[in-house]
């Protein structure tokens, strides 16, 4: 009974697809799901691009990183998105070569309510670990003190708020803290979703920001378009070379062109703690995830056109929308994987 | 007239062969939903496997997340949900009975309905509506004003510990509280108007003022159906997501205190599953997901319990 109901199911299902399939085999339809943080400026890519190719639709979902490794690994779409790279085993998991694709970079930035300090706070990248750690707990702590020569900082504890929702956003923020504090990382460690030590959970950029505005002496964590759109205070942090950085998308974009030389090949490289003097410290790619060789002919061809069209023109589309382009060496280097696409 | 007759044996048989397809459709819808029941059950056990392998009943009582380390125990889940959605209910039932007895007794019909229909208004707003209103409004006016109130007064006491961060447990409960209050008002003014008019004249006869007809006739006679209203809103509470999460902090953490931070099964699901970071990991916010379906579960069976009893009630009140 129940296999026949079933049966029955998918032979609808089948037809509803075959006629929809009829109806739009003028076009192409390419599927891709993934990361939310590039969402906005990939749904920009694909309205610009349909003008320059009317003939091929891709339809996007931010269903989040994890969706998107998930997807693409069951090649149930045509590409996936993450914020964050696959580990060996992942890639292992795939049943074709999965190639990484930098499309753009994102910043995090620490922002903070503390009335009298409107902007500018700066902060060490350990001092930052130490307080997401519940180590540094007033705000006049000699440690915030010494670095901010001056201003005058309140004998308040420090309140921390952070992200609920699994998210890339905590993932780069982590991997950041990971790199300053020894002590973090072996007691948190890295990943989407972490066991914080102290603080408030906030739902979305939305949800902590919300908190930091309206609780004085807060300290949280947000994607820095989400900051410069929203106008919230965010502090300048000292980098690996010692120079304190305001965020910026010339200082994101900084941190990969300082990490050009060490690029891996498939482009699996964390951006936090760069070298570079302009680099900003809490930095990510966000890649696009494609199979080298791709199955479908026509498919695969209007991608690699897409990728290449992303690369030249689409770069510029960035900053506008505060995220940052690739730097010039890297953007060279990818131009050069996308070729390695067969199709 | 043979033909006459023809026509209607006709009709007759169409009549019959409709009747047929009517059942075979109402079966098939009524067992769907049981497969769908089913299965959900199944999967979710099969795909919570790996975590009750891995934890066992240690899952219940643990109280480490951590997704890193991939250890999971749910207990701080459990409690939030729990704590959360009796303490709304505790609130929420006088404030529901009191309005169905202003419906039902105390005002005119015309009145009444008018204060029936605003509250099961507030039934339709979407969830999301009240985590926004709550965390935008409600949360700040918590943290200026109740809760440093609180504090200084009542801060002895260790339900009124910590520091006023708005975004708390209490703020879950008031946001609890708003939402099942329609859902208990509106069973309860059910309840209450099924009470025989005799019962309410003979309490009246006998020379009771209002409020004493109200507690010895209509109260005791609605007793087990606004049980029943109670435990349909705490089925609501326990399973309400999204304006929960937005209010509650979200800090795994089990505290007497009201003023921290806390979270709840369905926040920790929404907030986690769509980025999990291993398998064990989703495994885990399944087993979550299964914990809440049988304490769902047990509390729709109580509820039909309670309904029961109320009906039984019902009858032998009309025979008396």
């Amino acid at each position: 009974m129940l296999n026949r109901i079933l049966k029955s199911f998918l032979v609808l299902a089948f037809a509803a697809t075959a006629s929809v399939a009829s109806i739009a085999s003028a076009e192409t339809l390419i599927n891709g799901a993934g990361a939310t943080f590039p969402y906005p400026l990939y749904s920009k890519w694909f309205t610009e691009y349909a003008k320059v190719d009317p003939t091929v639709k891709f339809n996007y979902q931010s269903i989040g990183s994890g969706g998107g490794i998930k997807q693409i690994t069951a090649q149930t779409v045509d590409f996936g998105a993450s914020d964050k790279f696959l580990t060996d085993a992942e890639l292992a998991a795939a049943p074709g070569k999965l190639i990484h694709i930098p499309t753009v970079m994102g910043a995090v930035v620490v922002t903070y309510n503390v009335p009298g300090v409107s902007k500018g706070l700066k902060l060490k990248t350990e001092d930052v670990a130490d307080i997401f750690l519940g180590k540094i707990t007033k705000w006049n702590d000699p440690r915030i003190a010494d670095d901010n020569p001056g201003v005058k900082l309140p004998n308040q504890p420090i309140v921390v708020v952070h992200r609920s929702d699994g998210s890339g956003t905590t993932a780069i923020f982590t991997d950041f803290l990971s790199g300053v504090s020894g002590e973090w990382k072996s007691k948190v460690g890295m990943g989407a979703s972490v066991k914080w030590p102290v603080g408030l959970g906030g739902k979305g950029n939305e949800g902590v920001a919300g908190q930091v505005k309206t609780t004085q002496y807060t300290i949280g964590y947000v994607e820095l378009a989400y900051a410069f759109e929203n106008k919230l205070p965010y502090a300048t942090l000292k980098n690996k070379a010692g120079v304190f950085v305001e965020p910026s998308i010339k200082s994101t974009s900084a941190a990969a062109a300082a990490a050009a030389k060490s690029m891996p090949a498939d482009y699996r490289l964390s951006l936090v703690n760069q070298p570079g003097k302009d680099a900003y410290p809490v930095v990510g790619f966000t890649w696009l995830l494609i199979y080298e060789q791709q199955k479908d002919k026509v498919k695969g061809k209007k991608l690699v056109e897409f990728l290449n069209w992303e690369l030249k023109k689409g770069q510029k589309m960035a900053s506008a929308m505060l995220y940052a382009p690739l730097p010039a060496n890297v953007a060279k280097m990818v131009e050069k994987t996308i070729k390695t696409i067969k199709y | 007239m043979s033909l006459e007759t023809e026509t209607h044996r006709w009709k007759m048989e169409k009549g019959v062969s409709g009747d047929l397809i009517f059942k075979g459709v109402t079966v098939l819808f009524a067992f769907s939903i049981l497969v769908i029941l089913l299965l959900m059950i199944v999967e979710m056990t099969g795909e919570s496997l790996p975590a009750i392998r891995q934890f066992g009943w240690r899952f219940v009582s643990g109280q480490d997340w951590d997704a890193v380390q991939s250890s999971f125990g749910a207990l701080p889940y459990i409690w939030g949900s729990v704590v959360s959605s009796i303490l709304a209910l505790l609130l929420a039932t006088p404030l529901s009975v009191g309005t169905a007895i202003l419906i039902t007794e105390i005002v005119p019909k015309k009145v009444g309905g008018i204060v029936a229909a605003l509250v099961e208004l507030l039934a339709a707003i979407p969830s999301v509506i009240y985590g926004l209103w709550g965390v935008l409004v409600m949360a700040p006016w918590l943290q200026k004003t109740v809760q440093p109130f609180l504090i200084e007064r009542f801060g002895f006491l260790p339900f009124f510990k910590g520091a006023p961060y708005g975004v708390s447990m209490l703020a879950a409960v008031f946001i609890l509280m708003i939402m099942v209050v329609p859902i208990i008002t509106s069973i309860t003014k059910e309840v209450l108007l099924a009470v025989p008019q005799s019962q309410k004249e003979a309490a009246i006869a006998l020379g009771a003022t209002r409020w004493e007809m109200i507690r010895t006739a209509v109260l005791p006679y609605g007793k087990s159906g606004i049980l029943g209203a109670v435990i349909l809103g705490l089925g609501r509470a326990i399973g309400e997501t999204m304006a929960v999460t937005m209010v509650i902090g979200n800090s795994p953490q089990i505290s007497l205190s009201l003023l921290s931070p806390a979270y709840t099964m369905p926040s920790v699901i929404a907030n986690e599953f769509a980025e999990t970071t291993s398998k064990l990991h989703a495994s885990a916010l399944m087993e979550i997901g299964l914990i809440l379906l049988v304490v769902t579960l047990v509390i729709n069976a109580l509820a039909r319990l309670l309904l029961w009893s109320v009906t039984r009630g019902a009858k032998k009140g009309a025979r008396l």
